[in-house]
C-alpha cells in the first residue's frame, strides 16, 4: 500500500494542532486560527492524495500498533481503511475544512477565539479516531472524546448558564447512551473473544448463532450508545439545546459529524444485530423522525428548527440501518452533511447579519439584503426537502424505496409524511425569513456577510447539488455487497426512476408541504398555526413535554436518591464511622498524653520499667 | 572463703542499681551523670570478670570500647550541661520541662 503513514498524520495532525494551540499560541487568534484550518485542510488534502493512489480499496485494509494485552485479551490501537471509513474521513475532513474556514470569519470579534479552535482541532481529531477505529475499545475511547470535545464547544459562552446548562445536559445524556454501550461492548466481548471488528465480523459470518440468545440484547446495548450520540428517541432531548453553541459548532457537530458517528457505528457493526434488534432499531428510528419533525413544525428559533429537523433526518438514517439498508443510510449522511451543514452555516449568516438575533419572526424579507445567503439557503433548503436533482431527493428516496422494498408499509408511511412535514417547516422557515415584511429593525438594516463566510457556503452549496449523482452510492456499495454494478453518473441522475411509486410519493409530500407552507406563511406577520391546531400546537412547540417528563421523573427520582445518599453519608459514614472513629482517637490520643510529663526521671523509670518486664518474661517465663 | 565469679557480678549488679537509683532520684544533672557513669562502670565490671573467668579476651576488648566512648559521652554531655546551665541558670530536671507537649 502507498503512503501507508497517510492515515496516521491525517489523524494526528489534528490532535498536533490542539495542542500547540494550547500551549503556545492561546493568545494569538489568527496564528491559532490559521494552525487548526492548516491541520484539517492538510488532513483533506492528504486523503484525497491518498485515496488518488489506493481508491477505496487499498489492498492493507488495517494497520495496527499493540497497545496493551493482559491475559487472553489484547488491545489494538489500529486504523481500519475501506470505503465507508475513507469516504467518512473525507467528509469529516472536507466539510470540516469548510466549517472551519468559515469559523474564521464567524468568530473573529470572539475574544476566546484560540480555544475555540483548539476544541474544534480536538473535535476533528476524535471524530477521525472514531472513523478509524478498527475496535471497539479504540471507539469506545473516541466515542468519549468526541462526547468531551463536544461538551466544551456547547460550552463555548460558559458565561451564559444556559450554554453551561446545554453542555452538561448534552455529556450527561450521551453518557446514559454509553454506559449502554460500554454493556453492550463488554458482552460482545465475552460471548465473543474479541473486538476486533474484522475478527467479530468473520466470527458472526462463519456461525450466525455464535452471539446466541444473547444477540438481541447485545445489538440493543450497542445501538444504546448510537442512540445517545445520534439523539434517537427517548434520548434525543440533548440535540435541541445543543444549539447554544456557536453556529458552527452546531452545523460541524451537531449537523455534519458527531451526531453521524451514531449511524455510523451501526454500520460498521452491523454484522451484529439480528433481525429483532434491526426492527427495534428500524421503528425507533421512524419514531424519531416523525416526533422531530412534528415539533420541527411550531419552532420559533432559526437555529432550533434546524436542529430538529437533524433529529428528524438521523431518524431516517437509523430507520434505513434498521431496514437492512447501510449503503442506503451512509448515503443519506453523507449528502444530510453536505445540505445540513449548509443550512446550519447560512443560519449562521443570516444571524451574523441579524446582529445575533435569532427568532425567525423578528426577520423577513431578508432575499433583498442577503443574497447570496438566500441562494445557498435555498439550494440547502431543496436538498433537503428531496427536490430532485438535489441531492437529498436521492438518497430519501433511497430510504423509501427501501422501506417498501422491505415491505414494511407502517414505516413507509411515517417516512412519506416526515417528507411531507420536512417541506413544510422547512418552507415555513424560509418564506418567513426571506419573505414578507421585515419585521424588526435588523432585518432591515441587514447586510450580507464577508467572503470568508460566504465562500464555504458555495462550496458547500455545490455539494448539495451534486452530492446525489457523484457516485457516492458507489462506493458505500463495494463496502456491503451492492445488488448492481456502479453506475454512471448519468444512470444515477435517472436510477430514482426505477422505482416509481416511492419516488411519486416522495415528490407528492414535498408539493403538499410546499402548497402548505405557502399559503400559510407567504405573507404572514405572525404564526397562523396556533390559532388552526390549538392544543395540538402548543404540544409541538414545548416538545411534546419530554424535559418536562423527564424532569419530573428521571430527575426527581435522581434528586431523590441523591438526597437518600446525602442523608446517609452525612449521618452514617459521617457521623457513626468518622464520628465514633475519629472521637475514639481523639480520645485515646487525650489520654495518652497525660503520659508525656516532660519530666526526665519519670521517662527514665518507666524505660527501666519497661526492660524489668522485659527480663521478667525472657528469664523467668 | 573462695571469691568466684557470682561475687563479682554481685558488685556488679549492686553498683548498677546505685547507679540506676542515682538517675532516678536524684535531681541534679550532674549527680544524674556520675550516676549513669556508675552503671557504664558496673556494666564494665561484669564483662570484665566473664572475660577472666572464661578465659578469653573479648570482654575487655568491649570494655575499652565503653570506655572510649564514655569519655566521648562525658564531653559531650558535660559541655550540654554547661551550656544548659548558662542559659537557665539551672541544673535541676524538675526545670527542664521543655520535652512536654
Amino acid at each position: 500500500m502507498k503512503h501507508e503513514l497517510f492515515p496516521w498524520l491525517i489523524l494526528f495532525l489534528p490532535l498536533l494542532s490542539a495542542a500547540v494551540i494550547t500551549l503556545f499560541t492561546l493568545r494569538n487568534k489568527t496564528v491559532s486560527s490559521l494552525i487548526s484550518i492548516g491541520a484539517v485542510v492538510t488532513g483533506f488534502a492528504l486523503t484525497c492524495l491518498f485515496l488518488s493512489t489506493n481508491t477505496f480499496h487499498p489492498t492493507v485494509t488495517e494497520t495496527t500498533v499493540n497497545w496493551l494485552a493482559i491475559g487472553n485479551l489484547s488491545i489494538d490501537f489500529g486504523l481500519k481503511l475501506d470505503a465507508l471509513s475513507l469516504m467518512m474521513m473525507l467528509i469529516v475532513t472536507g466539510v470540516g475544512g469548510a466549517i472551519h474556514v468559515y469559523s474564521y470569519g464567524y468568530m473573529h470579534d470572539d475574544r476566546s477565539m484560540a480555544r475555540f479552535f483548539a476544541s474544534m482541532s480536538l473535535f476533528t481529531f476524535s471524530m477521525l479516531g472514531i472513523v478509524l477505529a478498527n475496535n471497539f475499545v479504540m471507539m469506545f475511547i473516541f466515542w468519549e472524546l468526541v462526547g468531551v470535545s463536544s461538551y466544551l464547544l456547547i460550552g463555548f459562552w460558559f458565561e451564559k448558564p444556559s450554554a453551561g446548562d446545554a453542555a452538561k445536559k448534552a455529556f450527561i445524556t450521551n453518557r446514559l447512551g454509553d454506559f449502554g454501550f460500554l454493556l453492550g461492548i463488554l458482552m460482545v466481548w465475552s460471548l465473543l473473544g474479541s473486538l476486533n471488528f474484522g475478527v467479530l465480523n468473520g466470527i458472526v459470518t462463519a456461525n450466525p448463532a455464535a452471539l446466541g440468545c444473547g444477540a438481541t440484547l447485545a445489538g440493543l446495548l450497542v445501538f444504546c450508545g448510537a442512540m445517545g450520540k445520534s439523539a434517537q428517541f427517548p434520548l434525543h432531548v440533548w440535540l435541541p439545546d445543543a444549539m447554544e453553541g456557536p453556529t458552527p459548532v452546531s452545523a460541524l457537530i451537531h449537523a455534519a459529524t458527531m451526531v453521524a458517528a451514531g449511524v455510523y457505528m451501526l454500520c460498521r457493526t452491523l454484522f451484529l444485530y439480528d433481525h429483532a434488534a434491526l426492527q427495534v432499531i428500524a421503528y425507533i428510528g421512524g419514531f424519531t423522525a416523525l416526533l422531530a419533525a412534528l415539533m420541527a413544525v411550531q419552532q420559533n428559533d432559526i437555529k432550533r428548527i434546524i436542529a430538529y429537523s437533524t433529529l428528524s433526518q438521523l431518524g431516517y438514517m437509523v430507520m434505513a440501518v434498521g431496514l437492512s439498508g447501510p449503503t442506503t443510510a451512509m448515503f443519506h449522511l453523507t449528502t444530510h452533511s453536505f445540505f445540513k451543514a449548509l443550512l446550519f452555516l447560512s443560519a449562521g449568516s443570516v444571524i451574523i447579519g441579524m446582529h445575533h438575533e435569532q427568532d425567525i419572526w423578528q426577520m423577513g424579507n431578508l432575499r433583498k439584503k442577503m443574497p447570496l445567503t438566500f441562494l445557498t439557503f435555498f439550494i440547502g433548503a431543496l436538498a433537503l426537502c428531496g427536490v430532485p436533482p438535489f441531492s437529498g431527493f436521492y438518497s430519501k428516496d433511497a430510504i423509501l424505496a427501501l422501506a417498501l422494498e422491505e415491505k414494511n408499509y407502517l414505516l413507509f408511511g411515517v417516512a412519506v409524511f416526515v417528507a411531507a412535514l420536512t417541506t413544510f417547516y422547512t418552507f415555513r422557515l424560509f418564506f418567513v425569513v426571506f419573505f414578507g415584511q421585515e419585521k424588526s429593525k435588523e432585518a432591515a438594516h441587514a447586510h450580507e456577510s464577508p467572503l470568508v463566510i460566504t465562500l464555504p457556503l458555495v462550496a458547500l452549496a455545490v455539494l448539495s447539488v451534486v452530492g446525489g449523482f457523484i457516485g457516492v452510492t458507489n462506493y458505500y456499495g463495494y463496502q456491503f455487497g451492492a445488488t448492481h454494478a456502479s453506475l454512471t453518473v448519468l444512470e444515477q441522475l435517472t436510477h430514482p426512476f426505477h422505482d416509481v411509486f416511492p419516488m411519486l410519493c416522495g415528490l407528492g409530500a414535498v408539493v403538499i408541504g410546499l402548497f402548505l407552507a405557502f399559503t400559510f406563511y407567504k405573507n404572514a406577520a405572525t404564526d397562523p398555526l396556533p390559532a388552526k391546531l390549538g392544543a395540538l400546537s402548543r404540544w409541538m412547540a414545548n416538545r411534546f413535554y419530554f424535559d418536562e417528563l423527564y424532569e419530573a421523573t428521571v430527575i426527581r427520582f435522581h434528586d431523590l436518591l441523591a438526597t437518600a445518599s446525602d442523608w446517609f453519608d452525612r449521618w452514617i459514614i459521617e457521623g457513626v464511622y468518622i464520628g465514633l472513629i475519629r472521637g475514639g482517637t481523639d480520645l485515646s490520643g487525650r489520654a495518652l498524653r497525660l503520659v508525656q510529663t516532660g519530666n526526665l526521671q519519670t521517662y527514665a523509670f518507666l524505660f527501666v520499667f519497661g526492660v524489668a518486664l522485659l527480663l521478667y518474661f525472657v528469664l523467668v517465663k | 572463703m573462695h571469691i568466684g565469679l557470682q561475687h563479682y557480678l554481685a558488685v556488679s549488679m549492686i553498683l548498677f542499681c546505685l547507679g540506676l537509683l542515682g538517675v532516678i532520684l536524684r535531681r541534679n544533672l550532674v549527680v544524674i551523670y556520675m550516676s549513669l557513669e556508675l552503671m557504664l562502670n558496673a556494666a564494665n565490671l561484669a564483662l570484665v570478670s566473664f572475660s577472666r573467668f572464661n578465659n578469653k579476651l573479648d570482654g575487655q576488648v568491649l570494655v575499652f570500647f565503653i570506655i572510649t566512648v564514655a569519655a566521648a559521652e562525658v564531653a559531650v554531655g558535660l559541655a550540654l550541661i554547661v551550656a544548659l546551665y548558662r542559659k537557665r541558670q539551672s541544673a535541676h530536671v524538675e526545670d527542664l520541662t521543655s520535652m512536654k507537649l
